[in-house]
């Protein structure tokens, strides 16, 4: 009996809706830690809920002023990712390189930032379940950010040694989609922790 | 061209090599992996059984002097955590992973690196739980760890904290190998397998491995919250401080129940693929077993706090989690009735796989039955934390993922090792198991009656405790035995077991149309996939279309399939941080190091084609 070639296209490349597996790996890992997200929100809606007012024991509502800033700056670090990304779709290392070099500053100001917001709060995570909570999603955002940060300085390394270009970029690829993930979450953890307790204040009994 | 021209030959499995070791060590073929899951999650199931033996010895008589209640919480504690999180899960992504890219005509999984890792991190996460008996202080809080009694005021020893790192480090090898198989899955099937041509086995997993990508981060978050109240002084579970106890037990839970289904889906989807080869006839209502499993899988997010209805919850509330988790008997019981109706009217082989998987309907049923009798609110505040509820998760456990189990061993071993078990031997394992099970555990829905409390060091006499107790001590060491012969039956068979051929059942999924066990890379060749029984179409000659040719060839794995240790490194890097963090946080930073330095190995190309 022969073996007869017959190759479909999920079958030659394994490519799945016309992505890769390794981007449907990514895909994968970002729903898990989004939930890991949600939960941790969702914890803090909870803890919320049961207090007698919010923030509790004295602690002033969140200012705004500087880490809406310090939001634009992190948002914005999505567009020269964007913009490398398909830079090296079409070939251009160039514009991968400058694309990847702003978004590692735009996030790394933010996360400087951040560790100047934590000294500026006047309280810390021992104080109470709010400060507790306040903490932990910064502090568990703020490594997810470093671990971005981590991946592109490797992308950065690996631009220059010419790993990648119109047809091999896969890691630039995922690179990207974990930071627009990275970048999307934020909007969900200052919406709750900076928006929301001036937007519900009625939920604080 | 010529199929038999190049026949690589078959590494045979052995450890007799030189290097055999060192190649174990940067191994990223799927079986062999999926051999090691299976291997290393049965020695923890020894252990775990040797834990259960000691607290019925215990318990055997009123005033057991065996164990002090200090040396008790730890061998339940242990009990439960190594039989959910170190046999449950790992024993079944084991079979997954061996059987899943066999049963999809694929060479391996999509990500055959992020595997091995999968493997050595649960391996090291084990033996990280198990390194707390050595320093004699394993984790004593029960396996759902109910705070306050595991914060920091009332478990001040390091117990509870190898529980919660071992349990946030375990959850990452889950993952894994979650992400691993429903990209598989997604990406690699056999031309011509659309989603319903897929074996149900591989349904089940692919549904057990969804709900592991959403239901470990709320174990692996209260995990972390647990012990940033133990170490660092949060409130998250502390009334006084503003946080709540209540907490910990919903999001335990949104873990816990989702959990009971990753155990008993692939438990189920075993059964689904042995009845049918061994009743002669194909399952009945195929689309019905698939589509209640995804229906399984989507109610289960729903019926968490079924676990809670003791805890004040708003009646609404209790009605809610009592009608979704009724509900969710309904797509439960429309697969009994399809096995059910799979096995009426087939020409039954009784055989040790389908002994086991027969067993596994009619002992599942009982503790589904026990399931909707403590799903209904006022039964439940009656049967809340007695041997009643033991008894129910044991026929479920049991009954379910540990006969399905042992279907899946004693169905697919010839495969994966070459060699047919022993029948007469598989006989009596099976019947020792169901009536070691019953034996053990039914008494317990009496005791549990009688108002006897789960988690009690020992009780005195004169309450009525005493027959159920001695009974089902004996119906452990009966179970005790039943795996005794069973091991008897896997190392007689590697030695001296017939050899199994391909296709030892003439069943009809594609890993029975490769060699026992099967070359490296799987397949030489595959029949097309025109059904759900490809083999049998085969065999049969009945195609159910035309003009289709003999053989295709499989698709490929989406990683270069060449061994890597960076896989080893970076899991050696968690445990290394895991352990830093039980006592010097400046060694944590180095293990962190480590995985870094582990995955720029792992990501590096094996061989940059610059401008290629």
């Amino acid at each position: 009996m022969s073996v007869t070639s017959l190759k479909s296209l999920n079958f030659e490349r394994g490519l799945v809706h016309g992505h890769q597996p390794g981007w449907w790996g990514m895909v994968m890992l970002i729903i898990t830690e989004a939930t890991l997200f949600v939960y941790l929100l969702a914890s803090y809606f909870y803890l919320r809920a049961e207090a007698p007012a919010w923030p509790p024991g004295g602690i002033d509502r969140p200012d705004l002023l500087v880490p809406s800033l310090n939001s634009v700056i992190l948002l914005s670090s999505s567009v020269p990712m964007w913009w490398a990304d398909s830079g090296i779709r079409s070939g251009s290392q160039l514009r991968l390189m400058l694309g990847l070099a702003a978004s590692f500053g735009l996030g790394a100001l933010f996360l400087l930032i951040q560790g100047f917001e934590y000294a500026r709060l006047g309280f810390a995570p021992q104080v109470n379940a709010y400060g507790s909570a306040f903490f932990t999603i910064t502090a568990f955002h703020g490594g997810h950010v470093l671990a971005g940060l981590v991946m592109m300085a490797l992308m950065q390394v690996r631009t220059w040694l010419g790993h990648f270009d119109a047809r091999r970029h896969l890691a630039i690829e995922t690179t990207a989609l974990y930071w627009h993930f990275v970048d999307g979450v934020w909007i969900f953890i200052f919406a709750t922790l900076y928006l929301s307790p001036y937007l519900f204040p009625a939920l604080a009994r | 061209m010529a199929a038999t021209a190049e026949l690589p030959t078959v590494k045979p499995l052995t450890l007799s090599r030189p290097r055999a070791i060192v190649d174990w060590l940067s191994t990223i073929d799927h079986k062999v992996i999926g051999l090691s899951y299976v291997t290393t999650a049965f020695i923890f199931f020894l252990l775990g059984g040797i834990e259960a033996l000691l607290i019925r010895t215990q318990l055997v008589v009123p005033d057991g002097q065996l164990l002090d209640p200090r040396a008790y919480n730890q061998v339940f504690t242990m009990h439960g955590t190594t039989m959910v999180f170190l046999f449950g899960m790992p024993v079944l992504t084991g079979f997954g992973n061996y059987a899943v890219p066999l049963q999809i005509g694929a060479r391996d999984m999509a990500f055959p690196r992020l595997n091995a890792f999968g493997y050595w991190a649960f391996l090291l996460g084990g033996l990280f739980l198990y390194a707390s008996f050595l320093l004699g202080a394993a984790p004593n809080g029960g396996w759902f760890a109910y705070v306050p009694l595991t914060g920091p005021t009332y478990s001040p020893g390091i117990n509870m904290d190898f529980w919660a790192l071992g349990i946030i480090f375990l959850g990452m090898s889950t993952v894994a190998a979650a992400i691993n198989f429903v990209v598989t899955i997604m990406a690699l099937r056999a031309q011509g397998m659309t989603p319903f041509r897929m074996p149900l086995f591989v349904w089940t997993i692919l549904v057990t491995a969804c709900l592991m990508i959403i239901a470990i981060p709320p174990l692996s978050g209260a995990a972390t919250l647990l012990e940033l109240d133990r170490r660092f002084g949060t409130h998250f579970f502390d009334a006084q401080g503003g946080g709540d106890p209540l907490l910990w037990q919903h999001l335990f839970w949104n873990f816990g129940h989702p959990e009971v289904y990753i155990l008993i889906l692939p438990a189920m989807g075993m059964v689904s693929e042995i009845l049918p080869v061994f009743s002669r006839k194909p399952i009945f209502g195929y689309a019905a077993v698939a589509t209640s499993t995804v229906a399984i899988g989507f109610i289960s997010v729903t019926v968490w706090a079924h676990h809670m209805f003791a805890v004040g919850l708003p009646l609404v509330a209790q009605g809610f989690f009592a009608t979704s988790t009724v509900v969710i008997a309904v797509p439960t019981a429309v697969k009994i009735f399809n096995w059910i109706g799979t096995i009426w009217g087939g020409k039954v082989l009784l055989r040790p796989p389908f002994l086991f998987a027969a067993g596994f309907v009619a002992q599942f049923i009982i503790g589904g039955l026990s399931g909707v009798m403590v799903a209904t609110v006022p039964f439940d505040w009656q049967a809340e934390d007695t041997y009643f509820v033991v008894a129910h998760l044991h026929y479920v456990l049991i009954g379910g993922t540990v006969f399905g189990t042992l279907a899946g061993f004693h169905y697919w071993l010839p495969k994966m090792t070459g060699r047919m078990l022993d029948e007469r031997l598989g006989t009596l394992t099976f019947w020792l198991t169901f009536v070691g099970l019953n034996l053990a555990f039914f008494p317990m829905h009496i005791s549990g009656l009688l108002g006897m409390p789960r988690r009690v060091y020992t009780y005195p006499p004169g309450l009525g405790w005493e027959l159920p107790n001695f009974i089902s001590t004996l119906g452990a060491y009966i179970l005790g035995l039943a795996i005794l012969a069973f091991v008897y039956n896997v190392v007689r068979s590697l030695y001296v077991g017939e050899p199994a051929g391909d296709d030892p059942w003439d069943a009809w999924t594609l890993e029975w149309a490769t060699s026992s066990p099967p070359p490296p890379h799987n397949f030489h060749r595959l029949p097309p996939v025109l059904s759900a029984r490809p083999l049998w179409d085969l065999k049969r000659r009945g195609r159910p279309r035309g003009e289709a040719p003999d053989w295709i060839e499989p698709a490929e794995s989406g990683d270069p399939v060449c061994p890597s240790h960076w896989p080893l490194v970076v899991a050696l890097g968690l445990a290394l941080l895991f352990a830093a963090l039980l006592v010097s946080p400046v060694w944590a930073f180095a293990g962190g190091l480590m995985c870094v330095a582990g995955i720029v190995g792992w990501t590096w190309p094996a061989a940059p084609e610059p401008g290629a």
